[in-house]
């Protein structure tokens, strides 16, 4: 299968000498629905920026769809479609001119334009918008006309950085609908977030970056198959003076007095449940304590940062 | 891209810049019409009739080509540094610099929009001056030739202004304190005949002399310097400043990290 995306050895070097990239590899498959996740100033943005001609490389090959954008930089970006993570458009245009303008850079007459943004302003709900100024939208229409803009020319690939940041949990899950039936229909896609849970739910493959260099890159169920802890807060009906001794199982009251429970990866749920049930204890409401993806790239990060600091102390 | 989808990028550029000057109208185009109505009205009629025929014209056909060409410059360098700016400033030109559209396009579009509103004026000066004077065209060509010369070199000045520019301030500092001087030293007002020695060689090195009177030489048939020439140096301006342009853009100066 062709890749959407390969990376390979990219370097960037800003001007005051911060290496943001540190030689990274990366594939992604044509069709996938892609998370590249860090914690803030890891190199997400940094990535995707020279990926879209936004931020110049120091080093490296970038190709989107086989096209190496240093020889064929025109044909990858018309693969491409960006959804940058903060609000670039001019905010005193109106909806529809935002979207047509766009499709008129890549070349589409305004007639074909004027289709392509009538069916994606319908589909993300801005065609009532679409005489509005920019700056009279809310955050949420926002975010939607910058999504409706990346895909007014039909890219094959689709990269969004941090699409859902700043919007409510309704809207967040209509916009992972679009993405997902997106997805469906061909459009492969890339995604940058904070929201762990949101990687989870779409994702299909997932990279971790932090401090310029890829730490993990698999599918999503192998990385959660290295989880080998999870903790369950469980709400009792009697409020409990102390933790129970549940034997293998670890325990602990959290601070509003709800009974958090570790279980490593094997145990059953049942015995913990058992357990309880001997002790008298009855659960009227059971969740685990962080998303899973949450814990992991956690502990992975932090992991890093160990090793990074060991280096640097053995360079010393 | 293919030669139709350039000339779409192209027209989308251009499209976008006359609808944005002429959505804010009132900041674009009035203010000029106003500045060379109260020209007309103090200089031509009231002060010109008391200094009487200079170049062997009146003086107020002699100040209406310097006039317009004035409006031109000044339209041409702020539609282009202005619009560019806000772009970089509102970051709405990641917009173009993720399509696919070539830098030379880019430049084209962002010259052709501030030729639109450059022009624009001038022909609403022209329009106004004929209200106060008549005008004959002594030579179409060049009149036509070296305003619209002019007002690429200018729109292309204010394009590196514009990459160049990191606060607001940098884009009004060229306008203020270079072009303004220059223009109103360029003979706008007064034929260079009147300085002394010293002062005629000082203005020989004022490029906007050169534009002004090459324009002046198509409406009026006169000239303080070979007509030709002017457009020679306007062409050999135009093309350094968009050597200078397409290299800034293709490094990415000021737009890419």
């Amino acid at each position: 299968m062709t890749n959407a995306l390969e990376i390979e050895g990219l370097t960037k070097i800003y001007g005051d000498g911060f290496e943001a990239l540190k030689g990274i590899d990366l594939h992604v498959a044509e069709g996938d629905f892609f998370a590249l996740l860090g914690p803030n100033g890891a190199g997400k943005s940094t990535t995707l920026g020279i990926v879209c001609s936004l931020v110049n490389k120091t080093a490296g090959k970038v190709r989107v769809f086989g096209c190496d954008i240093d020889t064929h930089l025109s044909d990858a970006k018309l693969n491409l479609g960006v959804v940058p993570q903060e609000f670039n458009f001019n905010q005193f245009e109106k909806v529809f001119d935002i979207v047509t303008t766009q499709a008129g850079y890549y070349g589409i007459p305004l007639r074909e334009a004027s289709v392509s943004a009538e069916k994606y302003l319908k589909k993300l709900g801005l065609w009532s918008k679409r005489d509005t100024p920019a700056r009279m939208l809310s955050g949420g229409m926002k975010r939607r006309l910058m999504i409706a803009r990346a895909l007014v020319h039909e890219p094959k690939l689709l990269i969004l950085d941090e699409p859902t940041a700043g919007v409510d949990i309704e809207l967040r899950r209509s916009m992972w609908a679009f993405l997902e039936e997106m997805n469906r229909q061909g459009t492969t896609i890339i995604l940058t977030t904070h929201y762990l849970e949101e990687a989870e739910a779409l994702c299909r493959n997932i990279a971790i970056i932090d401090h310029g260099k890829i730490l993990k890159n698999t599918s999503k169920k192998s990385l959660l198959q290295q989880l080998s802890l999870e903790t369950f807060v469980l709400d009792t009906e009697s409020p409990l003076d102390a933790a129970p001794e549940l034997g293998e199982f670890a325990t602990r009251l959290d601070g509003e007095g709800a009974l958090e429970v570790d279980v490593q990866k094997g145990q059953g749920l049942n015995q913990v449940f058992v357990r309880l049930e001997q002790l008298g204890i009855k659960v009227i409401s059971m969740r685990t304590k962080a998303n899973r993806l949450e814990e992991l790239f956690i502990r992975m990060v932090e992991e890093n940062a160990v090793e990074s600091h060991k280096s640097v102390e053995g360079a010393a | 891209m293919k030669p139709q989808a350039l000339f779409t990028a192209f027209s989308t550029i251009v499209v976008r810049e006359v609808r944005r000057f002429t959505r804010i109208w009132a900041q674009t185009l009035l203010p000029p019409a106003v500045t060379m109505t109260l020209y007309f009205i103090i200089f031509g009629n009231l002060i010109g009739s008391r200094i009487g025929q200079m170049g062997g014209f009146d003086y107020m056909s002699f100040i209406v080509p310097g006039l317009i060409m004035m409006a031109v410059i000044t339209s041409s360098y702020a539609n282009v540094v202005s619009s560019f700016f806000s772009m970089k400033f509102q970051r709405s030109i990641e917009e173009l610099l993720v399509s696919p559209v070539p830098n030379w396009v880019i430049l084209a579009g962002y010259v052709a929009g501030g030729m639109a509103r450059g022009l624009g004026i001038g022909l609403i000066v022209t329009l106004l001056s004929l209200a106060f004077t008549q005008l004959s065209i002594h030579n179409l060509p060049m009149m036509i030739l070296t305003v619209f010369l002019t007002s690429a070199l200018f729109s292309l000045g204010g394009f590196i202004n514009a990459m160049l520019a990191t606060k607001f301030d940098d884009i009004s500092i060229v306008p203020t304190f270079v072009l303004t001087p220059l223009t109103y030293l360029g003979g706008v007002f007064y034929s260079i005949d009147l300085l002394p020695g010293f002062w005629q060689g000082v203005s020989m090195i004022n490029p906007i002399l050169y534009m002004i009177n090459g324009f002046r030489y198509g409406i009026l048939g006169v000239s303080d310097v070979n007509p030709y020439i002017s457009l020679g140096m306007i062409l050999v301006f135009i093309t350094v400043l968009a050597f200078v342009a397409l290299k800034m853009l293709s490094r990415g100066k000021g737009i890419r990290h």
